[in-house]
């Protein structure tokens, strides 16, 4: 688990999936925005409903917004993965800021280390299909959270 | 991109027009906030119609913003807010508690109406008292 920071980022590489990545370097409010906006437009591309376009530019907007308060910078990746029958967006949030010690406490609903918000990753889990964590103190965090198309009863 | 903050009557009327970024939205708070008691407004409506996204640091500057204009003597209303950004907020379980919510505009005004009038004596007599001071 607590190997090193490189989680499987989604489909293998040189296998048949037809992925596009876009990267947002994160170092500003105005980059939170830009990567969310990104996000949703990458996003639409696929055909996720309204609903769901929002529930993932609002889980870019809190992972870009936590490297921004803990780490100052680093960078969100969106991935646009079609394989097979399965779609959709792989969101990765990666910086090499102070780390977390216990990444599975930042899981639990009011854990914050920067005591203003407190509720941005299990909200994010929330948002979005999947999700996983590594962080190693002093060499940073990666977040992967990833939404697919076609299987929400609500559409 | 900042947020023009509109007087109508005894309102402080805030329409976002775009997205905001975090300084965006404290300059937002700094503003209505400072414009209720130079206006002295009764209330204050702020639309968030054009929003396609509210993250936890927005949730909490609206949420601050009626808090403060709470103690500032004034009711704070948030109308606006999209379908599809209820859902998120609700997914996310950001807390607008204790903040009024309308449908839009023209409800935002109605509950304020019903605010005032419902405090009508104590919001008078609060203003007399300031006056006096003066």
């Amino acid at each position: 688990m607590s190997a090193a920071i490189r989680p499987s980022l989604g489909p293998r590489k040189g296998a048949n999936d037809d992925a596009h990545e876009t990267r947002i370097p994160i170092a500003s409010d105005l980059d939170i925005i830009r990567a969310r906006q990104t996000g949703r437009t990458e996003a639409a591309k696929l055909g996720f409903s309204s609903t769901d376009l929002t529930l993932i530019a609002t889980a870019i907007s809190e992972l870009a917004r936590n490297i921004v308060m803990y780490a100052k910078e680093g960078e969100i990746v969106v991935r646009i993965v079609r394989s097979g029958e399965k779609q959709g967006i792989i969101v990765i949030a990666r910086d090499n800021g102070p780390g977390i010690a216990d990444a599975r406490l930042t899981l639990q609903d009011g854990f914050s280390t920067s005591r203003s918000l407190g509720l941005g990753l299990p909200g994010v889990r929330r948002l979005m299909d999947e999700f996983e964590i590594e962080s190693q103190v002093g060499q940073g965090t990666v977040v992967i959270a990833k939404k697919w198309t076609a299987r929400h009863v609500l559409d | 991109m900042q947020v023009p903050i509109l007087k109508q009557g005894q309102y402080l009327i805030a329409t976002i027009q775009s997205a905001l970024g975090d300084a965006d939205l404290v300059q937002l708070r700094d503003g209505i906030v400072q414009q209720v008691g130079k206006l002295r407004s009764r209330g204050v409506i702020i639309d968030v119609t054009a929003l396609d996204v509210m993250d936890s640091f927005a949730t909490r500057t609206l949420r601050d913003i009626a808090q403060m204009i709470r103690l500032r003597g004034a009711e704070t209303v948030i109308v606006g807010i999209q379908p599809e950004v209820a859902f998120s907020l609700v997914r996310l379980g950001t807390n607008l508690a204790g903040v009024a919510t309308a449908l839009d505009l023209e409800e935002g005004l109605a509950f304020l109406d019903r605010q005032i009038k419902g405090a009508g004596g104590n919001a008078q007599s609060h203003g007399s008292r300031s006056i006096q001071k003066e």
